[in-house]
């Protein structure tokens, strides 16, 4: 590629919001309407619904079946206003006993639309390649901490929780997973390993699969998760583990 | 010890100083979360009324986490300087408050800081409008120093904020040269990794380290990934100029960001002996974000203001270069829209001040917050009135790996026009040097050509 020698030459490197130009010190009319309208996809983003026997129609295409939880939280009004009750299962009613396993629980969080599109292809790519995989488990209006007590429920070693990440304006769709060793109530986010932003434009599902086998692989080795299992795999290592801004459950 | 406030012929009674404390509070979600709001307006400003006639001096006897519980609580009270607080030590909260109004200078202010608990400046914060925050806040002077000086008065620093969503060394480079492009970089250049990896951290810290060296910029770098991770970058050899970590206002708080005191004091020892700042030798920087603490149920029944207060003390110890509290990153359970925002980033920047703390906030929202641009315009010029040390600022508002809506450049240089501030005067040397000073042409500067770091 060319040298860049003018500004807007940058827009090629990143899909950050560079070189929009100035009016002033202000922004130039079309920049400022096209972050309006991001912010716009990205609020209504928030609001959507997860189309539950969609997301289970995908999974069977993958070969997996997948049970439906519900947390605490009647609505999203107070799935927004009290993650607490968003971290507590309703019941453990439809959850199979699996012990030893790594149990898997799918959450809308922040965005139905990213687990609606991305898990079942993640889930594809460690289908056949992860040992001991547990059972699958839908959860609406659900936070990662959720995770812990169906991971607890299940008897599972761990808990992979793929969910929904708070809508930015480039992706309203992005997945997050979280990995917990020996899940339970009061787990902290210290004790979790995150890979995040996955989604086409991201991290896509099959490299987010790869790192995921590796962070498990050590993970069932060192016997933990979190800030004392780093991630040390060589080459694949350009995405998204624990974003750096540290402030717990910040995510969904 | 219980307090109480008689008011318009209802009896509020308050059993002790963390519920008082937590009953004054403006509302906000996230003490309705913690179950410890005021019940009612009124019984908002009654526990405000016992609270201005409470002496300042109570406030060094009853604290609102146990001394031998909490470790942040024992460092609070075996550093208060008692010297430094005689001249105050006969005020009542509400007697300090017209002190700080009336008779505080800069000077004054300044010899006082080691005097003030995190506990006396939220109490005295919480009978405050935001007129009173900022007219005081703008009375402190706060100057510290690693490349360049930050904290001057009539200065404005920002930090550039290049993140990217996959840790890409081209990506992060082209969102640097667009924020110098725009003047900011002046408080740290500082990428939030996507990665917390040693090999991850590593790259980055070569790559902006790299970027300062090519166009020979006064200033600081930072990859902000966990303090463990900085560690084994640093024992690796890796260019460290700033430590960074997350923290919080309680030993819980701290435990579940996976640091404690001694692990900070270690890192902060470590990057002081590298010696690479040349104008001064702060070498720390941290964040903190009020509900934080709440978030990881390490809260003790205590407001989330005050927690954040707390943290500050935390800070203090280690001198750092920079402090920012992210104000409106944590979602809508702590803060839920942007009057509630508005008002926590104008108490952090307060608090932080008033002890004595290089204060930046990330001026932020996330998009399941009830806020918007025009929040976040209000926020930023009260600040920059109060006289913020620093504010975020990434490409076009738009953090395009954490999700969420900070300051842009342009922000920053719509304040610097208003308000006639400039940046850390090593800095605008600096950027009249390469001829950034105008920053509206189309074509790069020369001596900013983007091959230098990489980029073709």
């Amino acid at each position: 590629m060319s040298v860049p020698v003018l500004w807007r030459d940058l827009r090629r490197f990143t899909p950050a919001r560079v070189a929009l130009g100035r009016v002033g010190n202000g922004l130039p009319t079309d920049a400022q309407l096209a972050f309006q309208a991001a912010h716009a996809a990205a609020r209504d983003a928030v609001q959507a619904v997860l189309d539950i026997p969609a997301l289970q129609a995908d999974l069977r295409q993958v070969g997996l079946a997948a049970s439906v939880v519900h947390s605490a939280c009647p609505d999203r009004r107070t799935f927004l206003l009290r993650p607490d009750l968003g971290r507590r299962l309703r019941d453990t009613a439809g959850l199979p006993l699996a012990p030893g396993c790594l149990a898997i629980l799918l959450c809308d969080g922040l965005s139905a639309a990213a687990v609606q599109r991305h898990a079942p292809p993640l889930l594809g790519h460690l289908a056949g390649r992860l040992e001991r995989m547990g059972p699958i488990a839908i959860a609406v209006q659900g936070r990662v901490a959720l995770g812990d007590e169906v991971g607890d429920a299940v008897g599972a070693e761990a808990i992979l929780v793929l969910i929904g990440e708070r809508p930015g304006l480039t992706a309203p769709d992005s997945l997050g997973a979280y990995l917990t060793w020996q899940p339970k109530r009061g787990c902290t986010d210290a004790e979790r390993n995150c890979v995040s932003n996955i989604r086409p434009d991201g991290l896509p599902t099959a490299a987010a699969a790869d790192k995921l086998l590796w962070l498990i692989m050590r993970m069932r080795a060192l016997r933990l998760s979190g800030v004392g299992l780093k991630d040390e795999q060589p080459a694949i290592s350009q995405a998204g583990l624990d974003q750096g801004r540290s402030i717990p459950a910040v995510g969904p | 010890m219980p307090y109480r406030h008689d008011l318009a012929g209802t009896r509020y009674v308050f059993p002790d100083l963390k519920t008082l404390l937590a009953r004054a509070t403006p509302f906000r979600s996230g003490d309705a979360l913690a179950g410890v709001a005021a019940a009612s307006a009124s019984e908002r400003v009654a526990a405000q009324m016992a609270l201005a006639d409470l002496p300042l001096q109570t406030l060094l006897e009853e604290v609102v986490i146990p001394y031998e519980d909490d470790d942040v609580t024992r460092l609070i009270l075996d550093r208060h300087d008692i010297a430094a607080f005689a001249p105050i030590a006969h005020l009542t909260v509400g007697g300090f408050r017209d002190f700080l109004l009336a008779e505080a200078t800069p000077e004054i202010l300044t010899a006082l800081r080691l005097g003030l608990t995190p506990e006396m400046v939220v109490a005295v914060s919480k009978i405050m409008r935001l007129q009173d925050l900022i007219a005081v806040a703008a009375k402190c002077r706060v100057t510290t120093a690693f490349r360049n000086t930050i904290g001057l008065p009539g200065r404005l620093s920002v930090r550039l904020q290049p993140n990217h969503p996959v840790d890409d060394p081209h990506g992060v480079a082209a969102s640097t040269l667009d924020g110098l492009l725009l003047g900011a970089g002046d408080a740290v250049i500082g990428v939030n990794p996507a990665t917390d990896s040693v090999a991850a951290t590593t790259t980055l810290l070569h790559l902006l380290d790299a970027v300062r060296d090519r166009y020979a910029i006064p200033t600081q770098t930072c990859v902000l990934a966990h303090v463990t991770t900085t560690l084994r970058c640093m024992a690796a050899g890796a260019p460290v100029d700033l430590v960074f970590q997350s923290i919080g206002g309680s030993e819980a708080a701290n435990r579940s960001f996976g640091i404690t005191l001694s692990l900070l004091h270690e890192a902060h020892e470590a990057a002081l002996a590298l010696r690479r700042g040349t104008v001064g030798q702060n070498v720390m920087y941290f964040e903190t974000g009020q509900g934080s603490a709440l978030s990881a149920e390490a809260h003790h029944g205590v407001d989330q203001q005050t927690i954040e207060a707390r943290a500050y003390a935390v800070a203090r110890v280690f001198s750092p270069l920079l402090v920012n509290t992210v104000v409106g990153f944590i979602g809508p359970e702590y803060l839920y829209d942007g009057k509630q925002i508005i008002r926590a980033g104008m108490e952090d920047h307060f608090c932080g001040k008033l002890l004595g703390l290089p204060m930046g906030v990330d001026i932020c929202y996330t998009n399941h917050a009830e806020a918007d641009q025009d929040d976040m315009d209000t926020l930023l010029t009260l600040l920059g009135v109060a006289g913020v040390t620093y504010i975020i600022g990434v490409p076009g508002a738009d953090d395009v790996m954490l999700s969420y809506q900070s300051t842009s450049f342009h922000d920053a240089l719509f304040l610097r026009g208003m308000l006639g501030l400039r940046p850390a005067p090593e800095f605008e040397i600096w950027l009249e040097r390469m001829g950034i000073a105008a920053g509206t042409a189309e074509r790069i500067p020369a001596k900013l050509a983007p091959a230098l770091v990489g980029l073709a």
